[in-house]
């Protein structure tokens, strides 16, 4: 993989100094279930997880198992059918603020331009200090588009908008980042890049991160923690600890621990992958 | 003031100060644009489609008044006749007259009054009410029976029933130019709350957002762009049945001018009529356009 990363960005270790207690993440004994016109679906079944503030988890799975489903629930957008998800032991009812979420589509708003966009949520809470333009200028800086901060959505690429995206959700100071597949839509020199980008944004707030991906180099670069979601109705088959150091950026991909972990998770994820397709052919 | 400070008491995990320059990462953030501007064509080049655009425009009318200026002249007969029909000349001396008058600028404003009238009305109720509609399943399974029986009725049907209705044929007029306009406002409106990316709906949500946030900072503005195109078509069948109704219960107004043209055997008047409905028709519809352009500059 090729690092395209300036020689400005190795900066030493980010300072872990503002994590703090907050943003753990408990899913207790969680099952999904789709009571549609075409029948019951179980789409997430009996899974608990606990995260710890700070860490930055990815689930990974094959398409279809139910990852998106699980995470819409952290989100509050499906309420679980049995279990309890509780963010620092509030129970999660509804979307909320506290939860920030950033998509695999494009999902800023076409009418807002980019400070706008980002400025959308600290103007809904009242937390405009001094002023919500101003904080959204802070973020759009971080991810690095001032310069684009006039523009609307249409007007940047794919890869700007998840930045800003990202920017957006962070800019209501949330305690989680839900993040699903949100490098999905992108070329690979990009999503390389967006992902040590995404480190570096992370180590320095020290958030909890709910990262959902299906891309084993994705997950084994970003996370702390991998857990690996079965084929459909999904559960949590594996639960595995990065021992990689940190800051992590493009050489990491080439590293032997590395690739030791991608092979543990290529055949996990082959043989679910492999279950999944034949459920979808049957 | 770094984020940091600004945001210590309410804010447990605030931005560090110095996150603004570590995360920076030029090559990231600034492709492209960081060069210079390249050398512009030339003027004429770029321009010119649109030069080309208005060069076909004027050469295209110029040739449809040519065609009727030969036709006319030459009281060409065949099957249909232009015997009786005005030609260019004639309607152009009958315009300078009718300018000349005070009556017939009263037509036209009258007859853009009722359009006024009529067309705002029916904005102002069919968006609230097709936003409504369209948010709301049970508003929408409620009123869909009763608009789905009167949507099919013609506007120029209910002349007879709007004189019946209405004690003035004022009123009655401006009811007629409503009606037309309602329905492609309001089932615009509808299928643009249906077309609503969920997505947006989901990220406001995400952001704290209310359910009236919601709807006036997401589902309205998302929904703008269809809003515009019902307005477009409404206007134009608010002319339509503008006209038929005064061509046949009004005392004033471009249509009744341009039927009572026929009936006074004014020929060139009825022309004049037609020509005026038309430049009218094409005014509105551009300052709706205009006003959609400002309203969404997001747009184009
Ligand atoms: N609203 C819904 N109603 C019924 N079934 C649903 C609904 N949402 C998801 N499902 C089903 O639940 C299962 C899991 O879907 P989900 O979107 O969570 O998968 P995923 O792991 O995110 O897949 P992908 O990687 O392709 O995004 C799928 O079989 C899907 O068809
Ligand atoms: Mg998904």
């Amino acid at each position: 993989m090729l690092n395209l990363v300036s020689p400005r960005a190795k900066i030493e270790p980010p300072a872990r100094t503002y994590r703090n207690d907050r943003g753990r993440i408990e899913i207790d004994n969680v099952g999904i279930v789709f009571d549609g016109d075409r029948g019951v679906h179980t789409a997430v079944e009996n899974t608990s997880i606990t995260i710890e503030p700070g860490q930055f988890v990815c689930i990974l799975g094959p398409s279809g198992c139910g990852k998106s489903t699980l995470l819409n629930a952290v989100a509050g957008y499906v309420p679980p059918t049995t279990g309890q998800i509780r963010v620092d032991g509030e129970p999660v009812k509804a979307p909320g603020p506290d939860r920030g979420m950033v998509f695999q589509q494009y999902s800023l708003f076409p009418w807002m331009t980019v400070r706008e966009n980002v400025a959308f949520g600290p103007r809904i809470s009242g937390r405009g200090e001094p002023t919500p333009e101003a904080i959204a200028d802070t973020f759009i800086e971080m991810v690095g588009l001032t310069r684009f901060a006039k523009r609307y959505p249409r007007e940047l690429s794919g890869g700007m908008q998840q930045r800003v995206g990202i920017a957006r959700a962070l800019a209501n100071y949330p305690r989680v980042l839900l993040m699903d597949e949100p490098f999905g839509a992108l070329d690979s020199q990009t999503r390389a890049m967006m992902s040590e980008n995404l480190l570096k944004i992370w180590a320095e707030f020290g958030i909890t991160v709910l990262f959902v991906t299906h891309d084993i180099d994705e997950a084994v670069f970003l996370g702390d923690r991998v857990l690996v979601m079965s084929a459909s109705p999904g559960r949590i088959i594996a639960d595995i600890k990065i021992d990689l150091p940190r800051p992590r950026d493009g050489d990491l991909t080439v590293d032997e621990g590395f690739i030791r972990y991608k092979r543990l998770f290529h055949a996990q994820i082959r043989q679910e992958s492999l279950k999944a397709f034949e459920q979808q052919n049957r | 003031m770094s984020v940091a400070e600004r945001a210590v008491d309410d804010v447990p995990n605030p931005v560090p100060s110095d996150a603004a320059d570590t995360l920076v990462d030029k090559q990231l953030s600034e492709p492209a644009l960081v060069r210079s501007p390249q050398a512009r064509k030339p003027w004429l080049k770029r321009k010119l489609p649109q030069l080309r655009a208005f060069v076909f425009a004027i050469i295209s009318l110029v040739l449809f008044v040519a065609l009727w200026h030969v036709l006319t002249e030459n009281r060409v007969s065949f099957h249909v006749r232009f015997i009786n029909v005005p030609s260019p000349k004639q309607v152009l001396e009958k315009a300078e007259a009718a300018f000349k008058s005070a009556m017939f600028f009263e037509h036209a404003r009258i007859s853009c009054r009722r359009i006024g009238f009529g067309f705002v009305i029916a904005a102002l109720i069919a968006i609230p009410l097709g936003l409504v509609m369209g948010r709301y399943k049970m508003i929408r399974e409620f009123v869909t029976p009763v608009v789905e029986v009167i949507r099919p009725i013609p506007a120029i049907a209910w002349v007879p029933m709007s004189i019946m209705l209405w004690p003035s044929n004022e009123e009655s007029i401006v009811f007629i130019t409503f009606l037309g306009s309602f329905f492609p406002i309001l089932l615009n409106t509808i299928a643009g709350m249906g077309a609503v990316d969920p997505v947006l709906v989901r990220a406001a949500q995400s952001l704290g957002a209310s359910e009236r946030q919601i709807f006036r900072k997401v589902y309205f503005p998302a929904c703008l762009p269809s809003i515009f195109t019902g307005l477009a078509v409404g206007m134009g069948v608010a002319w339509v049945s503008l006209i038929a109704a005064e061509m046949i219960s009004g005392q004033f107004g471009i249509g009744y001018f341009t039927w009572e043209a026929y009936s006074l055997v004014q020929y060139a008047d009825i022309a004049l009529g037609m020509i005026t409905i038309g430049v009218l028709g094409l005014l509105s519809s551009l300052l709706i356009r205009l006003f959609g352009n400002l309203l969404m500059p997001w747009k184009s």
